[in-house]
């Protein structure tokens, strides 16, 4: 019976990879590699600001980014969903496989990517003149989607996930800022996990809260842990202990380029860094 | 295959996120066409809106540089049939207006921004929306303010049109000033404030310091605003064939040469009327780049 069920859902795999859906990623279980990072370096107008990172992006994980400002961490992130194409004098070299697709190929559409790699920034942005349930629906809509049953189920699913659902359920028309700023946060993470991307990108996302809102979406990034796998950038190192599975830990180097000094299990980083730098900034010895 | 593990019930997100990718892919060669038709469409609106400007520009250019003789910058205007006449007069004249407006208009505008920049309140309010109201009064009605406030008194003069061009200047003066000066972050105030000084020291000692970029740009776009008006010139300075720098005589200026000369059956007026127009151009758009310029060189000073 169990052996059947897992034939079957292996098929539906299959299938995927043969819609190009690009591979879909188990659900849980062993370590496997949604993004691989292979020697990545990002330059704005010439001069890099991170250098030659390479590590890999375990599913339905949580790997957070930690180093002093200036290490390149928000660079690094958005260069996993392509946002740098946005800013002209930006390059970004090396590779960055999502699946087994170099998300930089030219055969890539990043629209498309960006539905597949989701993000949430560092204040909430909710889109005003929106109503909640617009806004949780908008990535959908943008992408052309129309139907009204996917736009209420994925609207409802998003935000039972962002733990927003009971609060807001009857005031979906409402505007979304009518919310607290923790609740609009939540607002957004609901609005990128609508599209259900496979990776979630989280550039600071509490950096603008109270510390009850950054303690509900902490809770929350663990149990999303089922749905995407998360990479998150903060500033906060405890934060990255309580939330991450896996840790890069990112530094300036003399040329002033981010560079990775390490990476791994988060718990290991935190207590048997092989690395002395990295153990002075866990330890708050400078940064 | 084998090393997946799926979660064994059914899965709705995994059943979503392939509907959502497959209606996106599905869409997505829909939605690049309209991108790109809409890229189409903007550089279409760009050029039919740039076209005229380059238009304007090139034809005045190739008509006014036959006019620029030496004679044409030191020479009076002078009537058909007289050989080798100039625009020096005028030049004069629009050099002499322009200064005694954007004396009076740039420091009075200024401070009425600051005030509104500073103070909240009704009075800001009703200030503001003077000014906004006064960008948009036609000029001719300035010019007719003008020549009923002080020529119906105390005759044409440079002056009378120096006020009449002043009251052009001043609303833009003040939007300016204030934008400049709301652009200074209010962090700088409270520093300086933190450190003791008077509302007074903190406003000339930190806060015009760093709107200075703002400030400077915006006098000389009200000034190349200004030295363009005819309507204002026209009920008021009155015009003069004969060279005059004095202030509360008629004067000649640019932009009245152009308006008078340009109708003249007369081939050679016409021809100075060409030449004062790129004069009058070229000094707005030196002004206008100048102003773009300075402000650029101002803010990397900074950095």
């Amino acid at each position: 019976m169990t052996e059947q069920l897992i034939s079957t859902t292996a098929e539906v795999i299959e299938d995927d990879v043969d819609l190009r859906q690009g591979t879909i990623a188990p659900r849980s279980g062993t370590q496997t590699p949604v993004m691989r990072l292979d020697d990545v370096s990002v330059a704005f107008g010439g001069r890099l600001a991170v250098k030659n990172v390479s590590f890999d992006v375990y599913a339905h994980e949580v790997t957070s980014l930690i180093g002093p400002s200036g290490s390149g961490k928000t660079t690094l992130l958005r260069a996993l969903n392509r946002m740098h194409d946005t800013v002209r004098s930006a390059e970004v070299f090396g590779t960055v496989l999502l699946g087994d697709t170099d998300i930089y190929a030219r055969s890539m559409d990043p629209t498309l990517l960006r539905t597949r790699v989701g993000m949430v920034f560092q204040r909430p942005n909710p889109f005003p003149g929106m109503s909640i349930y617009e806004n949780a629906v908008a990535g959908l809509r943008f992408n052309g989607v129309r139907k009204k049953a996917l736009l209420d189920e994925a609207a409802e699913s998003s935000l039972v996930a962002a733990a927003l659902w009971d609060s807001v359920r009857d005031r979906l028309k409402n505007h979304a800022s009518s919310l607290s700023g923790g609740e609009q946060q939540r607002l957004c993470i609901a609005r990128a996990l609508a599209v259900e991307p496979e990776v979630l990108l989280m550039d600071e996302p509490t950096s603008a809260l109270d510390p009850m809102a950054t303690l509900r979406i902490e809770e929350l990034i663990t149990e999303l842990k089922d749905r995407v796998t998360i990479v998150i950038v903060t500033h906060n190192m405890q934060q990255a202990r309580r939330v991450s599975d896996q840790c890069a830990f990112l530094l300036m180097d003399d040329d002033r380029a981010g560079k990775l000094i390490e990476f791994g299990p988060t718990e290991k980083l935190f207590t048997d860094a092989k690395d002395p730098r990295t153990l002075d900034y866990v330890n708050g010895l400078f940064g | 295959m084998s090393a997946m593990t799926l979660d064994p019930l059914s899965d709705p997100i995994l059943e979503r996120r392939q509907k959502i990718q497959e209606i996106a892919q599905a869409s997505v060669g829909r939605r690049k066409a309209y991108s790109k038709i809409f890229i189409v469409v903007c550089w279409v609106f760009l050029a039919l809106a740039v076209v005229p400007l380059i238009a304007v520009i090139v034809y005045t250019f190739a008509k006014g540089i036959a006019a620029w003789t030496p004679d044409f910058f030191t020479q009076v205007t002078k009537p058909e049939g007289i050989p080798n006449g100039g625009v020096w007069n005028a030049i004069v004249g629009t050099f002499v207006i322009g200064l005694i407006a954007t004396l009076v208009t740039v420091p009075l505008g200024l401070l009425v921004g600051l005030g509104l920049a500073q103070f909240e309140g009704k009075l800001a309010g009703v200030v503001r929306f003077a000014a906004d109201v006064m960008t948009g009064v036609p000029s001719i009605l300035i010019g007719i303010f003008g020549y009923i406030a002080l020529v119906t008194r105390f005759g044409y003069s440079g002056l009378a049109g120096a006020f009449a061009i002043g009251l052009i200047m001043l609303p833009i003066m003040i939007r300016a000033g204030e934008t400049a000066i709301r652009g200074v972050p209010p962090q700088l105030q409270e520093a300086g404030i933190a450190l003791g000084a008077r509302k007074f020291i903190v406003t000339r000692r930190v806060v015009l310091p760093a709107a200075l970029p703002g400030i400077i740009t915006g006098s000389l776009l009200a000034v190349a605003r200004g030295i363009g008006e005819t309507a204002p010139l026209l009920l008021t300075i009155f015009g003069t064939q004969f060279f005059n720098s004095n202030p509360t005589k008629p004067m000649e200026a640019l932009p009245l040469v152009i308006y008078n000369y340009s109708s003249q059956p007369y081939s050679d007026l016409v021809q100075i009327a060409w030449g004062a127009a790129l004069l009058l151009m070229m000094a707005v758009l030196v002004l206008n780049i100048g102003s773009r310029v300075l402000a650029g060189f101002l803010q990397r000073e900074r950095q």
